[in-house]
Parts: C-alpha cells; sequence; structure tokens
C-alpha cells in the first residue's frame, strides 16, 4: 500500500503500524515525536497497535519547548 | 550564520511584547544555502504552557506551519522563544529540549522592554555556540 509520510509517498507492507514507520523511518529521539495521521494525533501509547491504511497522510512532529 | 528580515525581527519582538508577562514562541523557516541559512517566513504559535518560564508549541498550530512551510519551499530552520525576565542565552532546559543539532535556536530576551536582544544558538547536548545573526 501507499501513504504519505512527511509530504513523501511511500510504498509500505500493508498492516504497518505506526511504531514500526518510527522504526523504518530510523526517526530520531522518538520519545520526542508526536504523529498525526489524516490532521489527528494518535496516542503514543496507541502507536504499536495503530495499523495505518493505504492513502494516509503522516506526519512526525518533535515536541518543541524549553523554559527560561 | 543567518540572515533575517528587520520586518520579521520586529515581528517576533511585537509578538513577544504582546505576550507577556507569558514566554513567546514560534517556529522559523527558509532557505539554506552552504552555511548560510535566510529566515523568509517567521510563525507565532500559541504557547500552550501559558508560563513566564516555559513554553511548548502547540503541536496543531506546528502541523499547520510545517504544511505551510513545504507548500511554500521554506525548509524549517528552527524555533523562537522569548525570555520575559532572563538574558538571551539558553536555559539548561532549553538544552535538554534541543534535539536538532543542525536547528537554529533563536531566544529574544526582554529583560530590558526597551532594548530586546534577540541571539541565535546551536545546540549539541548540554553545549550551545552562538550563531552569527544578521538583521537586514
Amino acid at each position: 500500500m501507499k501513504i504519505t509520510v512527511s509530504g513523501e509517498v511511500k510504498e509500505v507492507k500493508e498492516g504497518l503500524t505506526i511504531a514500526e514507520l518510527i522504526e523504518q523511518q530510523n526517526v530520531e529521539n522518538p520519545q520526542y515525536v508526536s504523529v498525526s495521521v489524516n490532521d489527528e494525533f494518535a496516542k503514543s501509547e496507541d502507536f504499536a497497535t495503530y495499523e495505518l491504511k493505504d492513502g494516509d497522510n503522516v506526519e512526525f512532529l518533535y515536541f518543541m519547548g524549553g523554559g527560561r | 550564520m543567518i540572515r533575517i528580515s528587520k520586518e520579521d525581527y520586529q515581528k517576533i519582538i511585537n509578538h513577544a511584547l504582546s505576550e507577556l508577562p507569558n514566554e513567546a514562541c514560534g517556529l522559523i523557516a527558509g532557505r539554506i544555502d552552504g552555511e548560510d541559512k535566510r529566515i523568509e517566513r517567521v510563525y507565532l504559535l500559541t504557547n500552550t504552557d501559558q508560563s513566564n518560564e516555559h513554553f511548548s508549541l502547540d503541536p496543531k498550530e506546528q502541523l499547520a506551519a510545517i504544511k505551510d512551510m513545504r507548500a511554500s519551499g521554506y525548509l524549517p530552520l528552527g524555533n523562537w522563544h522569548s525570555h520575559p525576565e532572563t538574558p538571551s542565552r539558553p536555559s539548561e532546559e532549553d538544552k535538554r529540549l534541543a534535539y536538532d543539532k543542525n536547528a537554529s535556536y533563536l531566544i529574544l530576551s526582554l529583560m530590558d522592554r526597551e532594548a530586546p536582544v534577540l541571539n541565535s544558538f546551536h545546540i549539541e547536548g548540554t553545549d550551545a555556540a552562538k550563531e552569527e545573526l544578521i538583521v537586514e
């Protein structure tokens, strides 16, 4: 199936989970990453079971913050 | 080196002043030519912490900004935030949460409301190095 990851179309296996995609994409510091699928944010506790579907649009967003 | 227009520089200051007493924050995007970066667009985002000591970018606004950057042909260059009462230098928390060694981290000090100070930093681990910032 085909999904779009950060603006790029990729061919991936059926039933790929978000957790597997994070590993495939070699996402650095995944503990700071939020994932949106079709503009909806997935819960991090669901990453291992959330199966992506053909045509899904996935974005990785790094937490950005700080303090004085 | 990183360059910013006077208009975008003023945009950051105006927004940060309007958000006082809280910290203000946002993203920067633009072009990279070798070692030189040029900021072409400044994004003003909501500080979801609503705090004068911390900031967190609103993820939904962050997502919208990333899409706008991509649609405009700009690259994400880093982020900016204000320090309402402290100097323009990365705090320990700023360093701890700076995961991207290639990013530019702009910090605006409003300690002196009449003379804001904006600096850019590269942060890697516990090391922070000032990056030349040109307002033009």
